[in-house]
């Protein structure tokens, strides 16, 4: 069916899959005490990020690449990556946009972001990260003037020195992992967020993270600090030129809430996943970490994961105030040769804490997904409590599909619910579905999205209905 | 409008229908009655282009066209429906939504913009109302949970929404008890048309009392044995097939 579409869709498919034609400007290949510190030279950096910087590397030494994870990867090369890429003479963040590059701009616009702000999204404030350095953040001085604080993680550095190190690495410790202690000697840009006490954040927050250059790995890092009685809502969303190459984005995000203040976290994650035949797209190994510190704090995140060649990925929440609760939201959707090993770890540490898992994988093609997860109920813990729900959809049969629930007990007043399902699309709803008038992927997406429609209706709703396209836009050329 | 030759469906290399041949004409109301396992759902299948029953040899025209060629999504789009004798659950699916997208779908294929949303509900309220499906079935997941007489004026609902031109009924009567019999069977009778054709899938005379057939065709492995109008299906009531 729809076989004369079907090649259209294939080239269509990935829309974001442009190069930018800039002139940038590179640090030298390879992974050494060099490389960072001209990375720290060039961000103008304090000496103690340095001294962060390079006590992380003098770690990493002793540690290796994890093999844990589901996947198969070709070796990674860290000596033969860029590590730090910037648009050519973009010495400091231009002061406004009248100073940005047009052909950044453009690039953006392309991207369906604009910058200018007569014509931005109302209700929501960008940051633009291209390659390894914030090209431009929008609302920022509207922003200001209620106290909080977004701006790239760079410029915090700088500005807001005492909030940066008070809680760099205070949720994922420098040397947690391979890729995390990685990120945290080369780490470029991401974004920084502080609301002060008691404010409930107007704007969705969100930054846009491009990769541009070749060869080039990216090394995000975003803190996101809401303080006693304070919410905000942060979205990020990625994507990247197609190439046969595999880039490496290895992010560091981390999230601290304090007594009564709510985080959500979204993420659209649409990076390039490779063509049909598995040749080049995003490596994503990324660490996501949210600690509720503060009592009656809560972390919410929610994923939509449907780019990256590999995605190993666990937005964890880290229950430590008494009453807090983190909550995990995730559609990932594989296609083709895509593997995804995704999910979550919650950490009851605090009395009467709550956490709530819902995952839904769609697999199709020969893809291979993953849902890991851990809940672990410390002593403390007394009646904790966590609902999962794993659901997996499966799209034609050469796909797989693994659920790895974890669970850790010692607190015996605690509460732990599973539920998981695995299904098929059977051909008898297509049919069904057809007979109505839809064609195959209307037939498809309609089945789809009603599978992940729980987790889709958590997005903030300026990005829902974006989020319901993609769903469909991945699946699309896999219907029989 | 529909023409059947001649034909000869196998599934799963089974072959279900044998040299059957029959003509609907504009505006007709055909009964199909016959044993359990005769191919009545096969022909209902089949003309619906259902993958994998596979048409051996044989002709099919619909309004002058070739039906056989294209897919299903085209022959109900060219306004054929059928009325599945087991319809079919989406889970996650809200019924009002998959409603409206049906509509729309086939909206679109007029050249016609979406149906307002304002609109879409108002005739919707009006067409529940005439088969007494309370406003609340439609926020829950297509057929999900639906009793089994809920799941068909669901299909009769959708078939008053799509404004079909040919309407195939597989069994709609069955799971309907007696109020809900004659409440349906007169939504149906509001669609009676000139223009409109009718195959009822049945086995009981009860609904036939209500929507009367032109004529009466009697199946038997896989073709049409006996051709005869309305007192056919009496007949067959009280002396059965044998
Ligand atoms: N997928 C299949 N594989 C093998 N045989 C099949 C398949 N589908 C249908 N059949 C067979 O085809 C024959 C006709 O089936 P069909 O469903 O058309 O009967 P029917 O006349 O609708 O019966 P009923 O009155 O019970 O609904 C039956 O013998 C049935 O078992
Ligand atoms: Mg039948």
């Amino acid at each position: 069916m729809n076989k004369v579409n079907k090649d259209n869709f294939t080239q269509e498919k990935y829309k974001y899959g442009f190069v930018t034609e800039i002139e940038s400007e590179k640090i030298p290949k390879g992974l050494n005490e060099d490389v960072i510190k001209l990375i720290s030279k060039k961000k103008n950096e304090p000496e103690w990020m340095l001294e962060w910087r390079l006590s992380a590397f003098k770690r990493l030494e002793n540690m290796s690449v994890p093999k844990w994870a589901k996947a198969e990867i070709d070796e990674i090369d860290f000596q033969d990556l860029y590590y730090y890429s910037s648009p050519k003479d973009f010495k400091e963040k231009p002061k406004s946009l009248d100073e940005v590059d047009p052909k950044l701009l453009e690039t953006y616009e392309k991207l369906g972001i604009p910058l200018k702000e007569q014509k931005v999204l109302a209700g929501v404030a960008v940051d633009a990260v291209f390659d390894s350095v914030s090209v431009a953040t929008t609302f920022k001085e509207k922003l200001n003037e209620i106290g909080v604080i977004f701006c790239p993680i760079s410029e915090a550095i700088q500005k807001h020195p005492e909030l940066v190190k008070k809680y760099i690495g205070s949720v994922i410790p420098v040397t947690d992992h391979f890729y995390a202690t990685l990120n945290s000697a080369v780490f470029s840009d991401g974004s920084f967020v502080y609301i002060p006490k008691g404010v409930k954040c107007p704007m969705e927050l969100s930054t846009y993270f491009r990769i541009n250059a070749s060869e080039t790995g990216q090394f995000e890092r975003t803190l996101i600090i809401a303080d006693e009685g304070s919410y905000v809502s942060y979205l990020e969303g990625c994507t990247a030129p197609m190439r046969d190459e595999n880039q490496l984005h290895a992010a560091n995000v981390e999230l601290v809430a304090l007594d009564d203040a709510e985080i959500k976290y979204s993420t659209v994650q649409n990076w390039y996943p490779g063509d049909e035949n598995g040749k080049g797209g995003i490596y994503n190994f990324v660490t996501k970490r949210g600690l509720c510190k503060g009592k009656n704090s809560k972390i919410s995140w929610t994923q939509i994961e449907t780019g990256s060649a590999i995605t190993w990925k666990y937005p964890s929440c880290i229950l430590r105030g008494d009453n807090s609760t983190g909550e995990f939201y995730s559609v990932a959707i594989t296609n083709n040769y895509q593997q995804a090993d995704t999910g979550t770890k919650m950490i009851h540490l605090g009395k009467n804490t709550k956490s709530r898992i819902i995952s839904k994988g769609i697999s199709a093609g020969k893809s291979s997904n993953t849902y890991r997860g851990l809940v672990s109920f410390h002593k403390k813990a007394k009646n904790a409590k966590n609902f999962t729900q794993c659901d997996s959809l499966l799209v034609g049969s050469e796909c797989k599909a693994n659920t790895i629930p974890l669970t850790e007990n010692s607190s015996n007043s605690s509460s732990i619910e599973h539920e998981a399902t695995t299904s098929k699309i059977s051909d008898e709803q297509l049919f069904y579905c057809m007979q109505r008038g839809l064609d195959a992927e209307e037939a498809q997406s309609l089945i789809v999205n009603g599978f992940c429609k729980e987790v889709l209706q958590k997005l903030p709703m300026e990005f829902a209905v974006e989020a319901q396209k993609l769903v469909s836009i991945s699946l699309e050329g896999s219907v029989g | 409008m529909l023409e059947i030759k001649n034909l000869n469906v196998t599934v799963e290399e089974k072959q279900i229908l044998k040299n059957l041949n029959l003509n609907i004409g504009k505006g007709e109301v055909h009964a199909i009655m016959g044993p359990n396992g005769s191919g009545k759902s096969t022909i209902a299948h089949t003309l619906a282009g259902k993958p994998n029953y596979n048409v051996e040899s044989g002709e099919v025209n619909l309004n002058g066209e070739d039906l056989l060629s294209k897919d299903p999504y085209e022959r109900s789009l060219n306004g054929l429906f059928l009325a599945f004798q087991y319809p079919i659950e989406l889970p996650g699916v809200t019924n009002a939504s998959y409603l409206k997208q049906i509509v729309n779908a086939h909206r679109k294929s007029r050249k016609e913009t979406p149906i307002d949303a304002g609109e879409f509900l108002k005739i919707l309220k009006e067409k529940s109302k005439l088969l007494d499906i309370p406003m609340d079935m439609h926020s829950r997941f297509v057929n999900t949970g639906f009793s089994g007489g809920e799941k068909k004026k669901n299909e009769v609902l959708q078939m008053d929404l799509l404004d079909p031109s040919l309407i195939i009924m597989d069994e709609t009567d069955s799971g309907l008890d007696v109020d809900a019999l004659k409440t349906t069977a007169d939504a149906i009778n509001k669609l009676r048309n000139d223009e409109r054709s009718f195959i009822i899938i049945t086995h009981y005379l009860r609904l036939l009392e209500y929507i009367e057939p032109d004529y009466v065709h009697v199946f038997q492995n896989g073709s049409v044995i006996e051709t005869g109008d309305k007192t056919l299906a009496s007949r067959i009531d009280q002396e059965g097939y044998s």
